[in-house]
């Protein structure tokens, strides 16, 4: 931790003091004192789900297909193949369908380094966290959200979250099995991972980046990805105990 | 920021008047209400999810202190730490002492309503800081140094033109005849410079919409993802926020989640919603190695417990000026400082004090539909209305307008010498606009007349034509 000076430590709490001060005399008179902390308690604890809306209710196969509906609808393109041994060959087809050198900036994601890549030579392949250079990297997600076609990604040794923001095109590794209906389904997942410990970061993202700052026209790879290319691949997880074990704790 | 919302009436006129201003808002009107109401039809859920989020925010602020505990806790649990600060100056030094802790030189900003409250960026430029903002809309107007003119889209006063001229002062190794003629090389431009400024920025500094007490988290949602470089490159993550962002779980979190774009910008979802919680972990590869929350109270724990405590539900989505027929007709730089709109109607006069803000909560028709688009339900115009009581008995409004209000007040509350006063003056205006049926002006209406004719009235008052009724029916 930064050395902070004993100045700006007393600062605060003395304007901590004050906050607290001020917010429970304006409190009080609007509810029983004692009880308040017990409801707090209890709400964080039993973390109750709020109305979660019935469009994503679904049995799994057509929540796979919600995702891919509610994806491409925001520019994210989504293709699914039969096995990891096909992965080299749909991302050699996609990069040259877009025009783009065939080189790869891989999470340190065992899931993805066991993909079977000599089946493509020409792919020349990196791994770590993104450089200013790569402009391609290939990531696993931890959950598919059907409701919005929204990725749930979760940092780790094996997820350095700078491949999700910095490379002009990202291209995203996952099993359908792992397309839940809602966010509340996503943090379900969450929780039963590394102990229910949150990550230094969570990313939820709905799309390739986007900004519509001048005259309200939208374009695509404001800062981030120009391009998010899923595929879906049947089987991937197989022989893992399921999207429950912790990813990349073995980088 | 110094505000000039003092100067509103002056403001909005000149804002009336600016052709170029008004071609933008042009631009700007109905965009966002069509898309909100598209994104609103696709979600049956979508009133409902209104309901329990006005409730959800009424409990958390009934028990503010608990989960504010709760929170603070949990990120020092995550190796973070929480800086308290009840006025804009005091978060200003905070957040300069963090960086000049981490011995930094530049900073770079993802989009911060709060940063602006406090003045942020001049202080730290004084101070021999350089903060860059990487929002696009935000980097445009610190460039051109304006204030941002909308709560979501900062620089939507502006034309493409505008902005290419703006890159050409100030980027200034761009060759001449580079083509800046559509949103998409400009788009390019500032992302090939943004890019750079992240990965030399020693600090990142990011708003948030929400804290989570559950876990220790900020969270923030854009589109760009500017935010996310701003957090996952520099090695110091200083989050500056206000304290009534706090919410007590992920799930909750997830319910206004599902408001905020919808109502904003009409998205289903934006594009990246992260959840941050301390620095980086052993055996990551990145993240910052240290992580600050700046908890800015500015005036937010006074609103408690008073006729203006619903306003801490604001989860800043922006519907209520997308929908104000008066910020479409000014923008928003009229208003004179951080927050314009309604919410910036009721927020300003809080936050800078009434003397400066007066003028706001008058510039409403009270059409409603500001209350009727809010995601948690915030009753703006009754708001709007406290304030105007407050601005009279506090002597700031025109003593014409008090007096007259005082006049009215009197004369209103009594019946029988309403019925007469109204009988005779009616009677008089209809004999003397008898010949033409409307008068051209009127002594003592001249702001009424001078832009319209007032009709003559045709005999009789309003009560005295619906007793006749009444008396023929019956």
């Amino acid at each position: 931790m930064a050395e902070i000076s004993h100045s700006l430590a007393s600062r605060s709490a003395k304007a901590r003091a004050g906050i607290f001060g001020d917010i429970r005399a304006a409190l009080k008179p609007m509810r029983t004192e004692g009880a308040a902390a017990t409801v707090v308690d209890d709400r964080i604890a039993r973390h109750p789900r709020n109305l979660v809306p019935a469009r994503a209710n679904l049995p799994q196969p057509e929540q796979v297909a919600l995702f891919i509906a509610k994806a491409t609808e925001v520019m994210t393109s989504v293709e699914r193949v039969a096995s990891a041994s096909d992965v080299p060959k749909a991302i050699a087809d996609y990069l040259k369908g877009k025009n783009l050198a065939p080189e790869l900036r891989l999470a340190p994601d065992p899931r993805l380094s066991a993909i079977p890549w000599d089946r493509q030579p020409t792919l020349a392949l990196t791994s770590g966290h993104a450089r200013d250079r790569d402009a391609t990297s290939v990531t696993g997600a931890v959950a598919g959200i059907a409701e919005t076609g929204t990725l749930m990604m979760m940092s780790g040794p094996g997820a350095p979250i700078t491949l999700n923001f910095m490379p002009d095109n990202h291209i995203v590794i996952m099993d359908p099995s792992r397309i839940v209906g809602s966010y509340e389904d996503g943090w379900d997942v969450a929780r039963t991972r590394d102990g229910g410990a949150m990550p230094r970061a969570v990313n939820f993202i709905t799309g390739p980046s986007r900004t519509a700052d001048i005259e309200q026209q939208l374009q695509l790879g404001a800062h981030g990805p120009r391009n998010l290319h899923i595929i879906l691949v049947d089987q991937l997880d197989r022989g893992d105990q399921g999207p429950s074990e912790s990813d990349g704790s073995s980088a | 920021m110094h505000p000039t919302s003092h100067d509103f009436k002056d403001n909005a006129r000149r804002a009336l008047d600016d052709v170029h201003l008004q071609t933008v808002m042009g631009v700007f009107r109905g965009g966002f209400v069509d898309k909100r109401k598209r994104a609103m039809e696709r979600l049956p859920e979508f009133d409902q999810l209104r309901d329990q989020a006005r409730d959800l925010k009424n409990h958390i602020l009934e028990n503010l202190d608990h989960y504010l505990e709760r929170f603070e806790a949990k990120v020092v649990e995550n190796g973070g730490q929480v800086h308290w600060c009840r006025t804009p100056a005091e978060a200003r030094e905070t957040v300069l002492e963090l960086c000049r802790a981490a011995d930094a030189k530049t900073v770079s900003k993802g989009k911060s309503m709060v940063a602006e409250e406090i003045g942020l960026n001049d202080y730290l430029e004084e101070h021999g800081v350089v903060p860059i903002e990487t929002d696009l809309g935000e980097y445009i107007i610190q460039l051109r140094r304006e204030p941002p003119s909308h709560i979501i889209v900062p620089a939507i006063h502006l034309t493409k033109g505008d902005v290419a001229d703006t890159f050409r002062e100030h980027h200034t190794d761009l060759k001449p005849d580079r083509n800046l003629g559509e949103a998409r090389d400009l788009v390019n431009e500032a992302r090939a410079v943004l890019r750079q400024k992240f990965i030399a920025a020693d600090v990142g500094i990011t708003g948030a919409n929400f804290l989570i007490a559950e876990t220790g988290s900020t969270v923030i949602v854009t589109n760009e993802g500017n935010g996310d470089l701003t957090q996952c490159l520099p090695r110091v993550h200083i989050v500056v926020t206000g304290l009534e962002k706090v919410v007590p779980t992920l799930e909750d979190a997830s319910t206004l989640i599902r408001l905020l774009a919808r109502s904003a910008t009409g998205q289903e979802m934006s594009c990246y919603t992260t959840f941050s919680t301390g620095p980086r972990r052993a055996g990551d590869l990145d993240g910052p190695e240290q992580f600050h929350v700046v908890l800015v109270d500015n005036g937010r724990t006074s609103l408690l417990g008073t006729e203006f405590h619903e306003v801490l539900r604001c989860i800043r989505c922006g519907a209520c000026m997308n929908h104000c027929p008066v910020y479409n007709a000014i923008g928003g730089h009229a208003y004179g400082w951080v927050y314009p709109g309604p919410i910036g109607s009721v927020l300003d006069p809080a936050l800078i004090g009434l003397a400066e803000a007066h003028h706001l909560p008058n510039a409403s028709t009270f059409c409603g539909r500001c209350e009727a688009v809010c995601p948690v339900h915030i009753p703006l115009p009754n708001m709007m209305r406290q304030w105007r009581f407050r601005e009279s008995e506090q002597k700031l409004s025109p003593p014409a307008l008090r007096y007259g209000l005082g006049f009215w007040g009197f004369f209103a509350t009594k019946p029988a010498l309403y019925h007469f006063g109204t009988g005779i003056a009616m009677t008089v205006l209809g004999l003397l606009g008898r010949a033409k049926g409307r008068f051209r002006s009127l002594p003592g209406a001249k702001g009424w007349t001078d832009t319209r004719d007032m009709p003559a009235p045709e005999g009789g008052t309003f009560q005295q034509r619906w007793a006749q009724r009444q008396r023929k029916a019956g």
